[in-house]
């Protein structure tokens, strides 16, 4: 072992007793040298809000299964890519090169992932992050990527469907930020609702970095509803503006809008809410009544999907090193036995891969409540098995192109 | 003697994949060649002509941007460096133009618009920039066969650039035209009435350091094969003049002892320190409050002092260099005189 | 035609609170000469402690003035030990400002976590209010009234009392204020200590509007620095008018070019700068 790290400090008030020493990797007992899992996240800068629950969820998972990985004892190295893309390349090749991970966990940012797929590919490192450009197992698929949490546009279909089918809704229009991410949920959500007849009547795309939403939010009248697909920190600054504009429009959001993790610093304006994701902490299986239990033990509050996501990505890291006994070496063997891993109780219910190493499993569509002076999102309707093909015939779907800004196109 | 260190430094630069044992720190080592030459640039500007920038990112994106756009459109690397670093040079030029209308904070915050104007170009402009996704591109270049995708072969040809870019500058340095620059720095008043053009000497010197910014923004750019806005963000822009006065302004070696600190900081003391950001602001203070004139000179100070300490008691502690401080400003019955050439 | 009175009515209301960010920023860099990069740190700062304050059980009223009276202590303590030794160096300045403005960024995120914070306007202040068939937030207009007291307050305090003679003697000419006694050295830090407090203030005022985020000290700064350049430093009235300006620019560019929306907003100053230096009220310089 030539890597002994500080002990890492959770941030969280009132946590670092109870993690820190347990945060340690075990001293390798068995003889066997330790399988170790470098986390690629962001610990500080703007992006550290998802970087820290990360961390938390990769953290909670090893205390579950005790360092140990199939047996063998397992050793947790983190690097902070500080949220930027060139930063997340110099980590990933001090994860790969130096400290030669077996696996990374992450990275949290769609460029973040964008800028090491490629290298990560060429080292054969399997991958299991949570960013969600489609393209990484669609169009352009990297064979050592796997995704347990969702595309960018997995949950909004359903949500789509939803609001075409439950809602009643037939005009919408649509805010998300202007990047990858926002234009992939926003297409998702417009490809389904369009359809099923429904109509996408503006999208609107302020920046990531938007102080002031009232620009955006003063183009929002005259339809049934707005679908949000903002990230980060953006939702907490839209919601109040939202509700000091009185637009008064019922609002519909993606995973990340409404993330359980995010709830507690919304106010009563977020009541109401319905939002779609791949993970909801209200999922009454074994496993989430478990991982909500102790997460909110450990580190004070619910989990939100970042760190239910990494917590995924432990436990199919285990049923697969079980499969090949314990064994890293041999990558291909090691990926495919990642994407061949189907688990039945896992906190985000049961899910297996498709072919391009992508989740198939549930999404939730929920409703923010109050419950005990708390907001709390309420899971109204379970869609099972969604797939990042929706309900369409795969190949037709590949031969499209990627969402983007204009595409699909607003029908006049 | 001198001689002799050098060449042994020298020796150990060229060799450095064959003893450093690890890819991971060859490819450190390789970045820190790459930030050195963009401060070694920067540092014509800030250190020798005595005008601080914080906008340089923007030149250094620039190039990276132009380069990547190059590729993706199916160029070859030739082409795409050689346009890279003629747009770099035009743009630097039209900078300059701009910038050199103000002096002292004038100068500054009119780099600051400049590089926040490129930024939200390269932001927002999705249609070239693609945005926040930034570009890729799939290969380095083989110059003469050297193929510079491995690690070492990569390190090398950065290693090769940095020594060009040192050696000019160390010539300008030591040249006529460093010696008129500097003074415009120090006598802008007397440069003037000695029949120099002082906007013409810092225009060249504004060039010239958006040329080497330039190179180093396509080194940045071959060595992530990636550009995307953080790295022409006011961040990055403060970083870069970060490590030109870390290290020292108007010595050779300062910038490169800069750029090797928040390399190191940001990449290799990040894994072991969590609070690295607070860390290296502490730096940034303790150097400018401690160590005025830089890492370079300061330690030079501080070890001639020592010496000097072990050789006679007595001598008394010697005063802190002078405040090197004016650096952009006019001093003495000069000062605010200066007018528009 | 409904588009165009709400977006008026807002950048009216973001002009406000630009105002409240960048009129310490003003004085601080248009007194002292210092550019100040932690500004956008003390006002991210500012809406922290206010988080902390009103979840402390204080008012927001009374959290906003705590908050800027911690602020503007901290500000006076960063003055005192180290721009003091720095006077007239600016590129020093710029860089103990910057390492400043890391460290407090990371300090912020070890205290109070990633997640973004909101804070409540006061109760009484939700809701809108109607003016000519339009509604209009009204927290937002106690935000322009705000700006306007503020601007009326420091207005009378530089040009109507004899603690703003002192501070204009001071910085027009240092040595001769001492000559008369004045003592210039705290009066730079009463200066400093005011600025940073406004910022402080200015982040719980904004904190309703904004929320609280790591990040919100970089997506700031710059707002600032463009508000002071056009408006011309030194000049409150410049930044007062600036303020609207920007606030204007912001809300247009966004809405209607916004692929150049920060071209809109970066080049003005940049305009300003090469054409007018001393920015649209400055003073030339002497």
């Amino acid at each position: 072992m030539t890597t002994t790290r500080p002990t890492r400090r959770m941030l969280l008030k009132g946590a670092a007793a109870a993690t820190a020493a347990a945060s340690l990797p075990a001293p390798a007992i068995a003889d066997a040298p330790p399988i170790k899992i470098g986390l690629l996240t962001v610990k500080t800068g703007p992006l550290a809000q998802g970087g820290i629950q990360m961390e938390q969820g990769t953290d909670l998972f090893f205390k579950h299964v005790g360092n140990k990985l199939a047996g063998r004892p397992a050793e947790l190295v983190i690097a902070d890519t500080g949220g930027n893309p060139a930063g997340t390349k110099t980590k990933a090749q001090e994860l790969i090169e130096r400290d030669r991970v077996d696996m990374i966990f992450g990275p949290l940012a769609a460029f973040e992932l964008l800028a090491i797929s490629d290298y990560v590919a060429r080292q054969k490192c399997p991958i299991l992050s949570l960013a969600a450009a489609e393209d990484m197992t669609q169009r352009k698929p990297n064979p050592y990527f796997i995704r347990s949490s969702a595309t960018s546009a997995q949950a909004m279909r359903p949500l789509a469907d939803y609001a075409r089918k439950e809602l009643k809704y037939s005009t919408v229009i649509t805010v998300a930020n202007d990047f990858a991410f926002g234009y992939e949920e926003i297409g998702g959500f417009q490809r389904v609702f369009e359809d099923e007849g429904g109509r996408v009547k503006a999208k609107l795309w302020p920046p990531l970095v938007t102080p002031d939403y009232t620009p955006f939010l003063a183009q929002m009248s005259g339809v049934d509803a707005i679908v949000s697909g903002l990230g980060g920190s953006n939702p907490v600054k839209f919601m109040l503006q939202y509700k000091d504009q009185n637009i008064g429009l019922p609002l519909l959001g993606g995973g990340v809008a409404m993330d359980d993790g995010l709830l507690k610093s919304f106010g009563d304006e977020a009541i109401g809410v319905i939002s779609s994701a791949a993970y909801t902490v209200d999922l009454d299986t074994p496993s989430n009544r478990r991982y909500v239990e102790d997460s909110i033990r450990d580190y004070g509050g619910v989990p939100g999907s970042y760190a239910a996501g990494l917590y995924c990505n432990g436990m199919v890291a285990e049923a697969a090193l079980q499969k090949t006994g314990g064994k890293t070496d041999d990558k291909e063997a090691l990926i495919e036995a990642m994407r061949a891993v189907s688990l039945a109780d896992s906190p985000r219910g049961p899910f297996h891969f498709d072919h391009f190493g992508n989740v198939v499993g549930d999404i939730f569509i929920r409703r923010c409540e109050k419950k005990d002076g708390k907001l709390v999102n309420t899971t109204i309707k379970t869609y099972h098995d969604v797939s990042q093909f929706w309900t369409y015939d795969e190949k037709w779907f590949l031969a499209q192109p990627v969402y983007s800004r204009d595409y699909p196109p607003l029908k006049s | 003697m001198k001689r002799a260190a050098l060449g042994l430094v020298l020796v150990a630069l060229a060799t450095l994949p064959l003893w450093i044992g690890n890819e991971y720190y060859i490819n450190i080592a390789a970045q820190i060649l790459l930030y050195a030459v963009f401060a070694l640039g920067m540092n014509v500007l800030v250190g020798y002509a005595g005008l601080v920038s914080l906008g340089h990112a923007g030149l250094f994106g620039i190039a990276a941007y132009a380069g990547a756009v190059v590729i993706t459109s199916g160029g070859n690397h030739f082409v795409a460096i050689v346009t890279a670093l003629a747009v770099t040079v035009g743009v630097a030029a039209a900078f300059a133009v701009l910038a050199l209308r103000g002096t002292g904070l004038g100068f500054v915050m009119i780099t600051v618009a400049l590089g926040q104007i490129v930024w939200g170009v390269a932001y927002r402009w999705i249609s070239i920039t693609n945005g926040d996704n930034g570009v890729s591109i799939t290969s380095r270049p083989s110059p003469f066969g050297l193929s510079l995708a491995t690690a070492s072969g990569f390190y090398w040809a950065t290693l090769a650039v940095f020594l060009v870019a040192l050696a000019s500058i160390a010539i300008l340095a030591a040249s006529p035209f460093g010696a008129s620059l500097r003074g415009t720095r120090d006598q802008p008043r007397r440069m003037t009435a000695l029949g120099y053009n002082i906007w013409v000497i810092r225009f060249l010197a504004f060039v010239l350091s958006g040329f080497w910014s330039g190179v180093a923004g396509m080194l940045f750019l071959y060595y992530n094969q990636f550009i995307s806005p953080q790295a022409v963000a006011l961040s990055a822009s403060a970083e870069a003049l970060l490590m030109v006065i870390a290290g020292g302004t108007s010595t050779l070696l300062g910038p490169v002892v800069g750029a090797a600190l928040v390399v190191i900081m940001k990449n290799v003391a990040s894994a072991y320190i969590e609070r690295w950001n607070f860390v290296l602001g502490a730096i940034f203070v303790a150097i400018v409050i401690f160590m005025p004139e830089g890492l370079v000179p300061g330690s030079a100070r501080l070890g001639r002092w020592c010496l000097a300490r072990l050789r006679r008691r007595a001598v008394p502690a010697p005063t802190a260099a002078a405040p090197r401080w004016e650096v952009g400003r006019e001093v003495g019955p000069e000062a605010g005189s200066e007018v528009e050439p | 035609m409904n588009l165009w009175v709400v977006l008026g009515g807002n950048s009216i209301a973001f002009g406000g609170l630009l105002f409240l960010l960048s009129a310490g920023f003003a004085l601080i860099f248009g007194l002292m000469r210092i550019p100040n990069l932690t500004h956008g740190s003390l006002f991210m700062m500012g809406a922290y402690f206010g988080v902390s304050l009103i979840g402390w059980g204080l008012g927001f009223w009374p959290a906003a003035l705590l908050a800027a009276l911690g602020v503007g202590a901290f500000g006076g303590l960063v003055e005192r030990l180290l721009l003091r030794r720095l006077p007239g160096a600016e590129l020093a300045q710029v860089l103990v400002t910057l390492g400043l403005s890391f460290m407090i960024a990371d300090a912020c995120l070890l205290g109070w976590g990633g997640d973004p914070l909101a804070i409540a306007a006061p109760s009484e202040l939700h809701g809108s209010i109607r003016i000519a068939g339009f509604a209009f937030p009204l927290y937002r207009i106690v935000v322009i009234v705000v700006a306007v007291l503020i601007a009326a307050a420091l207005w009378i305090l530089i040009d109507r009392t004899r603690l703003g003679a002192m501070i204009r003697a001071g910085v027009d000419d240092p040595d001769i204020a001492r000559v008369v006694g004045i003592r210039v050295s705290l009066l730079f830090t009463i200066v400093f200590s005011l600025g940073a407090g406004l910022a402080g203030f200015a982040g719980v005022i904004g904190g309703p509007i904004l929320s609280v985020y790591p990040g919100l000290d970089q997506d700031m700064l710059p707002l600032a620095l463009v508000v002071v350049i056009l408006g011309g430093s030194g000049s409150l009235v410049g930044s007062f008018v600036g303020s609207f300006v920007v606030g204007f620019l912001y809300n247009f560019g966004q809405a209607l070019f916004p692929e150049l929306a920060y071209v809109v907003l970066f080049l003005p100053m940049l305009v300003v700068l090469v054409v007018r230096p001393q920015g649209l009220f400055g003073r030339a310089a002497p």
